[in-house]
């Protein structure tokens, strides 16, 4: 359904490269996640799939249609929903969807089936102009705007960015249905932890793809048993496994701190707790950990500079 | 076509809901017509002058009598010799004196012919000028009258003709110029200011994905500005004749088409302007400096092109509101027709189709 080619994109007169050569695919049906974080390319990319932008090299399809050549077509088939909300504020729920069906040659009753697990949920509030909608009713009016042509491909740009956890939650939930409508899914977000919600995840970080693949292949290639280490101080915690020459990478995830070892002997773990202790640290707690997402992300990225 | 008529409705939608700007875009002709057909006039009213009667004739008294009936002068002294003239004038009490000669009245029907002087404070020349222009105006009125009665013609030396504005009503010049002011206004920067919110809200986005072709987008962008200017040029025209007493001796279905035709060529300049615009503030500053400043400087509305020098003559030719200034001031207030005006019609029209153009082609169909 979508192919990118090569797509590359810079900015300041080629000054600030912001895609690079980035290639992928996107299958029909798939719910697929750009997962990076913000400036790595990814509203970049979802413009030059949309026609908003002309990429400076390489090429790309939207349902079988070149972005630069076939913008007209393309603009006539796909949904999208960029990462700010842009709808108009002075016009209310109701206003916003009429208009934005009568623009795509459609009517609310035509495609309702479409949106209407969406749009019952802020119907109550359809007379409320769209700038006084909380940022979970405005996501979803957004998305039933973007959906109501019923369009073959749905490009969402961030669309859970500054929304709170159970509005994500609902919205990720929302795509899975729409999935199964037949309707293309292209997604980007900054949260990892939203990686596992998708079908295939392309990571992406300053402009070049790291991995792609599903999220369950991804986990699973990470190569290394991974330890979560927690102690009473994480500051000095974190300094002195810096230090230790045998850790291979080590960083913060919530209170805890997550490395791998630079080889697979076994007497990793007891001897980096001596040492912890030789140097004062004090609740010590170390375990094994399966690796998520964003543990591969960094692998991945640390890989990548070095 | 639906899809334009909806884009219509949203637009004016925006318009109506944005109760403050939607005030100022239909109070601020009024406004205007009235601070500059009032306060800020340059009409001289009752100003004091002093009369230095050595004749003392019939022919003096009702010379004096017509001034002093005159909403434009009133007498504020009777002298009796020169020196008294400059007492006056010094201690600031008139603006002008009026010196009738001895043998005043012997000299007209004797001789045919006799002088007055008018005696003016240059220290304002323009109200020297105004007040020298009425006085004359006056007389000559006067000298008309006891002509039809004669054979032989008598003259009273001051002969001036005031054309198209006996009084010289200062109303008479503001209107046109407001009218063009309003609607570079009301047209150029609401136009220029809607479009470039549209990139800023981020909806042009939207916009441009979707099946909606940009031209209809310009288009109906510019449709609710074109009504709302037809409502203002309504209210102008309305406030002018019946308020400020300014007739309209031409073609009322003339000045109404060449008001749109104006309005029209501003609107194209609005989208100009936001074609190459990125935020509401440059848009706002663009039309201020590039149109406004030129309209009320070079159209010929406030200083007179004639007396400028010859680069900013020729700048003034590309001001659109100089050719809409000197069409209304033709239809509207000598009653001219089309066969006079044509020149600047089609100059108008050129200037539209080129700037419409213009705007279209440097619409961006993407981001950047």
């Amino acid at each position: 359904m979508v192919t990118l080619d090569k797509l590359s994109k810079t900015y300041n007169k080629g000054s600030v490269l912001a895609v690079d050569k980035v290639s992928f695919e996107v299958n029909k049906g798939e719910l697929f996640g750009l997962i990076g974080p913000d400036g790595a390319g990814k509203t970049s990319i979802f413009r030059m799939l949309t026609t908003l932008l002309l990429p400076d090299e390489g090429s790309a399809t939207v349902d079988g249609f070149d972005i630069v050549k076939d913008y007209k077509s393309i603009r006539n088939t796909v949904g999208y929903m960029p990462g700010r909300f842009s709808l108009y504020q002075d016009l209310s729920v109701e206003e916003n969807l009429n208009f934005f069906a009568t623009i795509f040659n459609t009517t609310i009753e035509e495609n309702y089936d479409l949106i209407k697990d969406i749009y019952v949920q802020i119907e109550p509030f359809k007379d409320r102009k769209a700038g006084k909608l909380s940022g979970g009713m405005k996501q979803k009016l957004a998305l039933s705007c973007a959906l109501i042509h019923r369009p073959t491909i749905l490009f969402l740009d961030e669309p859970t960015t500054g929304v709170d956890a159970v509005s994500r939650k609902e919205f990720w939930e929302m795509l899975k249905r729409l999935k199964t409508q037949g309707i293309t899914i292209l997604v980007s977000t900054p949260y990892m932890d939203e990686a596992t919600l998708c079908d295939r995840i392309a990571l992406i970080q300053s402009g070049k793809i790291l991995s792609i693949d599903t999220p369950q292949n991804i986990v699973d290639a990470y190569p290394d048993k991974l330890f979560a280490i927690k102690a009473e101080s994480i500051y000095y915690l974190l300094n002195d496994l810096r230090a230790y020459t045998k850790v291979k990478g080590c960083f913060t995830f919530g209170e805890f701190v997550h490395i791998s070892f630079k080889d697979k002997s076994a007497t990793n773990e007891p001897e980096l707790l001596a040492y912890l202790k030789e140097k004062g640290h004090k609740n010590i707690e170390i375990k094994a950990v399966t690796p998520g997402i964003e543990d591969c992300f960094i692998r991945l990225m640390t890989e990548e500079t070095n | 076509m639906k899809q334009f008529f909806s884009f219509v409705k949203k637009e004016f939608y925006h318009i109506w809901r944005d109760k403050r700007t939607m005030f100022i875009l239909l109070g601020m002709p009024v406004v205007q017509i009235v601070i500059f057909g009032f306060a800020l006039t340059n009409e001289v009213k009752n100003s004091q002058i002093a009369i230095l009667d050595n004749a003392k004739d019939e022919v003096s008294s009702t010379i004096i009598t017509q001034l002093d009936a005159s909403k434009y002068f009133e007498i504020r002294q009777n002298l009796h010799s020169y020196p008294e003239i400059e007492k006056a004038f010094e201690a600031g009490k008139i603006k002008m004196a009026i010196v009738f000669p001895q043998n005043f009245s012997e000299d007209l029907h004797h001789l045919n012919k006799a002088q007055i002087q008018l005696v003016a404070d240059a220290s304002d020349p323009n109200v020297a000028n105004i007040l020298t222009n009425y006085a004359t105006a006056i007389i000559g009125d006067y000298q008309r009258r006891i002509n039809t009665n004669t054979m032989l013609p008598y003259t009273i030396d001051t002969e001036t003709r005031m054309l198209y504005n006996p009084q010289l009503k200062g109303a008479y010049n503001f209107v046109p110029g407001v009218m063009a002011m309003v609607l570079l206004l009301v047209c150029t920067m609401m136009t220029a200011i809607t479009i470039v919110k549209e990139k800023e809200m981020g909806t042009m986005e939207i916009m441009l994905v979707s099946p909606m072709k940009p031209i209809m987008v310009i288009i109906a962008k510019a449709v609710p500005y074109l009504l709302l200017s037809i409502i203002n040029i309504a209210s102008i025209l309305l406030l002018s004749v019946y308020v400020l007493e300014v007739p309209i001796n031409g073609s009322i279905v003339l000045l109404v088409f060449e008001s749109i035709l104006f309005t029209l060529v501003s609107l194209s300049l609005g989208l100009l302007i936001s074609s190459g615009a990125e935020s509401q503030q440059t848009a706002m500053f663009i039309s201020l400096v590039a149109l406004f400043l030129p309209t009320v400087m070079l159209s010929g509305f406030m200083f007179p092109v004639e007396n400028m020098p010859l680069p900013l003559r020729i700048i003034s030719n590309i001001v659109p509101a100089k050719w809409y200034y000197s069409i209304v001031k033709s239809v509207m207030i000598k009653g001219l027709g089309l066969k006079v005006i044509w020149k600047e019609t089609l100059i108008l029209t050129g200037m539209m189709l080129f700037f419409l153009t213009l705007a279209i082609r440097k619409f961006k169909i993407r981001l950047a």
